[in-house]
């Protein structure tokens, strides 16, 4: 049986790393990330895991050590945020390419400039055409449950790609909630060993890992790589499902708040969900019907399924929490307009650019958006197609 | 028999995460062109220490019977990189310039 417990959300993803027990773990610590690593690293002192602890010099270097454990034939995990993400660029790209199921923890941050140590989505939103599965976390409870369904997702043989478990720094990171820990059994039991896949110290099958690759087969691979990521959608819903099976919290791509019957739908990531759903619940008791769409796994997209979900709507809202610089738009709208588009829903959609760098999103923000959002259904004519909440202007 | 993908190989063909499920390949994928300086090694110098033939990045540093003394180097495998050169404890392999090993330089082989 699981217990009711009051962790912070980087307790939290420790502990959900203490109960999968990886084989290796090699960090560097950064804000707002560096507890999770920090508290790993008691259990690693404490004898409370077996995991090979490797503490290196950078992020760059941290990421080339999973890396190389991952090819080697182990199960990985690490943690970062914002600037030390930014620093494992080039390898997350290579542990996408070779297949390899590394986790890692991503405890979301600004990147600089200006230095700031707060939650916007820019570290994540960057690193999204890198190949990584990316899944958001609401809450503390969904980013212990979406650590351990990380795994699991991407260790799926069809699938074998590594996954991000992204947690909105400080709201999520350092903010005490109650949830539910599973007990150490029924977690590793759930999770299940590590099968690897083609490991490089089987040295009575030796093969040619990351060898030169020109005009003659990249091409070819890259296109192996993009037959990945169905299969991943595919895993997400199916581990989700068995999640709750085991532990009575199911998960999919999405999740849809009151959207059945929603005039007016917000679509959003991460903690600012959680406000959405108050705001929401407020204008359906004043017989506003207005709606949430989050969108849990951002990578691979699910396109098809939020222009499902959005079919009813005669107006959509989009927040982003970080901006794409030289783009018309914000990332997730971008996307989300495209889906839209891809299967023939046209919906007056706005953007709306918010909380970056940990600026704060209130309630009247949301009412103001849901507001904007009646007005557009009744002219047909999107406002702005991008504006701000919580911006002084 | 072949140790990498035919040409013509399809993408749903090949192993997934750029794998070539066969190692010991390298020595089909000639690097020889790049070469613009040649190792030539003094023989008398020579104390077979194998230095050469351990740093050497790209096995072209020819063995027998565990003696590299009067083998030579793969004109197919060498680059001209100079590490051979660089790690030999005696200085006995001097980087000389251009690409073509002379007839009458030790070593030069197509041999594998």
């Amino acid at each position: 049986m699981g217990k009711r417990v009051a962790l912070e959300g980087n307790e939290a993803v420790a502990e959900a790393m203490r109960q999968i027990n990886p084989d290796v773990v090699a960090a560097y610590p950064i804000t707002p990330s560096t507890e999770i690593v920090q508290n790993f690293a008691q259990f690693v002192s404490d004898g409370q895991v077996d995991t090979n602890f490797v503490a290196v010099e950078s992020e760059h270097s941290a990421m080339s050590a999973c890396l190389a454990a991952a090819v080697a034939g182990g199960r990985v995990m690490n943690a970062t945020s914002a600037n030390g993400l930014a620093l494992m660029w080039e390898i997350l790209y290579i542990v996408s390419s070779m297949r390899q199921p590394v986790i890692l923890t991503v405890v979301n941050r600004a990147l600089s400039g200006n230095i700031n140590i707060h939650c916007d989505h820019s570290d994540s939103m960057g690193a999204r055409d890198t190949g990584w599965v990316q899944i958001f976390a609401e809450d503390v409870q969904e980013a212990y449950d979406n650590l351990l369904q990380a795994v699991a997702i991407g260790e799926s043989m069809d699938v074998r790609l590594p996954v991000m478990s992204c947690l909105d720094g400080f709201l999520l990171s350092h903010s005490y909630e109650l949830l539910e820990v599973e007990s150490d059994e029924a977690v590793r039991e759930w999770v299940g060993p590590y099968k690897p896949l083609n490991p490089m110290l089987d040295i009575s099958d030796p093969k040619t890992f990351g060898p030169l690759d020109l005009y003659d087969y990249y091409f070819e691979h890259k296109r192996s790589q993009l037959d990945a990521y169905p299969p991943a959608k595919e895993a997400i819903i199916a581990e989700g499902k068995r999640f709750g099976e085991a532990f009575g919290r199911e998960y999919g791509l999405l999740e849809e708040f009151m959207t059945e019957d929603a005039d007016f739908v917000m679509v959003a990531l991460g903690s600012t969900c959680g406000a959405i759903r108050d705001v929401v619940q407020g204008l359906r008791d004043n017989g506003v019907k207005a709606g949430l769409l989050k969108v849990r796994a951002f990578r691979p997209f699910p396109a098809e399924e939020i222009a499902a979900a959005l079919q009813g709507a005669s107006a959509v809202a989009v927040l982003d929490r970080s901006a794409s610089y030289g783009a018309h738009a914000g990332p997730l709208y971008a996307e989300v307009t495209s889906a839209l588009y891809s299967y023939g829903k046209q919906v007056p959609t706005n953007n709306y650019i918010y909380g970056l760098g940990g600026r704060e999103i209130l309630p009247d923000d949301l009412e103001q958006a849901f507001g904007d959002l009646q007005k557009v259904a009744e002219s047909g004519q999107p406002a702005e197609p991008v504006s701000f909440l919580g911006l002084r202007e | 028999m072949s140790r990498h993908y035919p040409p013509d190989a399809k993408w749903h063909e090949m192993e997934r995460g750029g794998i070539i499920p066969q190692a010991g390949n390298a020595t089909e994928y000639t690097v020889g062109g790049w070469r613009n300086e040649h190792p030539v090694r003094d023989n008398e110098c020579c104390i077979d220490c194998l230095f050469c033939w351990i740093y050497c990045p790209d096995v072209a540093v020819h063995i027998k019977d565990e003696s590299v003394k009067y083998q030579g180097f793969s004109s197919d495998h060498c680059k001209g990189c100079g590490i051979c050169a660089a790690v030999c404890p005696k200085d006995c392999i001097e980087m000389v310039p251009g690409g073509e090993f002379q007839p009458d330089e030790p070593g030069q082989s197509e041999e594998e």
